[in-house]
């Protein structure tokens, strides 16, 4: 007979400190966190939308507040996450979208390229509808 | 050949004796050609009998002896000496129990691997006079790359969700089952959806990636993830929006 084997396995506690374990998992908690500032411009846009409801007096009174110190320093802030959010989103498309065509797959830089193309396309032709040019 | 003195810390646990792991410092004699897994050997041989791990071919190929390696998972058999400095800290692989030493259990891992059937489920039964069930090698390259998972599990110890979401299916078992469904001979995705679609599945993703930065055999199951996300939510629009396209 065989001697009986009593079993205690050990059971690691998982600390926040995974975070700091390889830059990597630093990067990812920023493009997490960058969903906080691009939330918050979405939120002052829609205060925007009420201040423009409310007449000519509150939405004048809006976009004086838009140049505040303070909003230019969130602007800058929110402008900075969400291009480090879309880049780093655009560049995980080939992973996710992999197109086969016969035997190969189509080269990933095509795939991530033609998202920053499109994305390029539509903020230019947002910025000319705004009237920009 | 150039030989140096390496300082190893080793995670020591012995289930008999102790309550908590502990670190143990070994100085062995390595080679400029070896790998940690030969540094563990000899101190197996020379310094002290008692020290556990898993191990088996030295060659990258049975994904037995992940370890974390400065924090880092990877195949001990893969992990040249040479390319570290200072003492390496070598650990049982992340969000794993401990058995004994570097030994984890695996349970949790191999129970996820059967619940996903990673086998072909052919679409339909050929007796075995009428022949193989014939592939091309366009239809091969789909999946290829997921077949050459070893099943090491450093992807789970790279996974932070699995570490804080322990029922996670987790990327290995995810990418196994992708490859059954991207294979044309196979039937059985439908079986596979219950388990991979669910919240459990690849919802509980959030892209980290690390799964495919790991990989030693460069795989990509965040890739796998990702596109089996894709696949269910189209699912779900059509049982939704357009239930008469379902069978």
């Amino acid at each position: 007979m065989a001697e009986e084997v009593t079993r205690k396995p050990y059971e690691r506690v998982m600390t926040m400190r995974w975070i700091l374990r390889h830059p990597r998992y630093l990067r990812y908690m920023v493009r997490e966190f960058s969903c906080l500032f691009i939330g918050g411009w979405t939120l002052l846009m829609v205060w925007g939308l009420t201040q423009l409801a409310e007449g000519p007096a509150a939405w004048a009174a809006f976009l004086e507040c838009l140049k505040s110190p303070a909003s230019i320093a969130f602007h800058v802030l929110a402008l900075g996450f969400a291009a480090y959010h879309s880049v780093t989103w655009f560049n995980l498309t080939p992973k996710a979208l992999p197109l086969q065509l016969g035997e190969h797959f189509v080269p990933d830089g095509v795939i991530a390229g033609a998202h920053f193309g499109a994305w390029a396309a539509l903020s230019l032709a947002i910025l000319s509808l705004a009237g920009a040019f | 050949m150039g030989e140096r003195t390496v300082e190893l810390e080793v995670l020591r646990y012995n289930p008999e004796t102790d309550s908590e792991p502990h670190f143990q410092r070994y100085s062995v004699t390595c080679r400029d050609e070896w790998v940690v897994l030969d540094a563990l050997n000899q101190i197996k041989e020379t310094i002290d009998p008692t020290l556990s791990y898993r191990w088996s071919c030295h060659m990258a190929v049975c994904g037995s002896c992940g370890m974390m390696i400065n924090k880092e998972p990877k195949l001990a058999c893969k992990a040249f000496v040479r390319n570290y400095e200072g003492v390496i800290r070598v650990e049982p692989l992340a969000h794993f129990p401990v058995e004994r030493d570097l030994v984890t259990v695996i349970d949790d891992f191999m129970d996820k691997l059967k619940r996903v059937r990673p086998y072909i489920i052919p679409k339909q039964v050929k007796a075995v006079a009428d022949g193989e069930y014939r592939q091309t090698p366009a239809e091969l390259k789909k999946f290829k790359q997921y077949s050459m998972c070893i099943n090491c599990m450093l992807c789970y110890a790279a996974c932070p969700e699995y570490g804080l979401i322990p029922k996670y299916i987790g990327p290995a078992a995810i990418a196994l089952a992708h490859r059954y469904n991207q294979d044309s001979r196979d039937g059985g995705r439908e079986q596979r959806q219950q388990e991979i679609a669910a919240t459990e599945g690849v919802w509980d993703c959030s892209f980290v990636g690390a799964c495919s930065e790991v990989c030693p055999e460069h795989v990509d199951p965040a890739g796998a993830i990702q596109q089996v996300k894709i696949k269910s939510t189209v699912d779900w629009y059509t049982q939704h929006l357009m239930p008469w396209l379902k069978k």
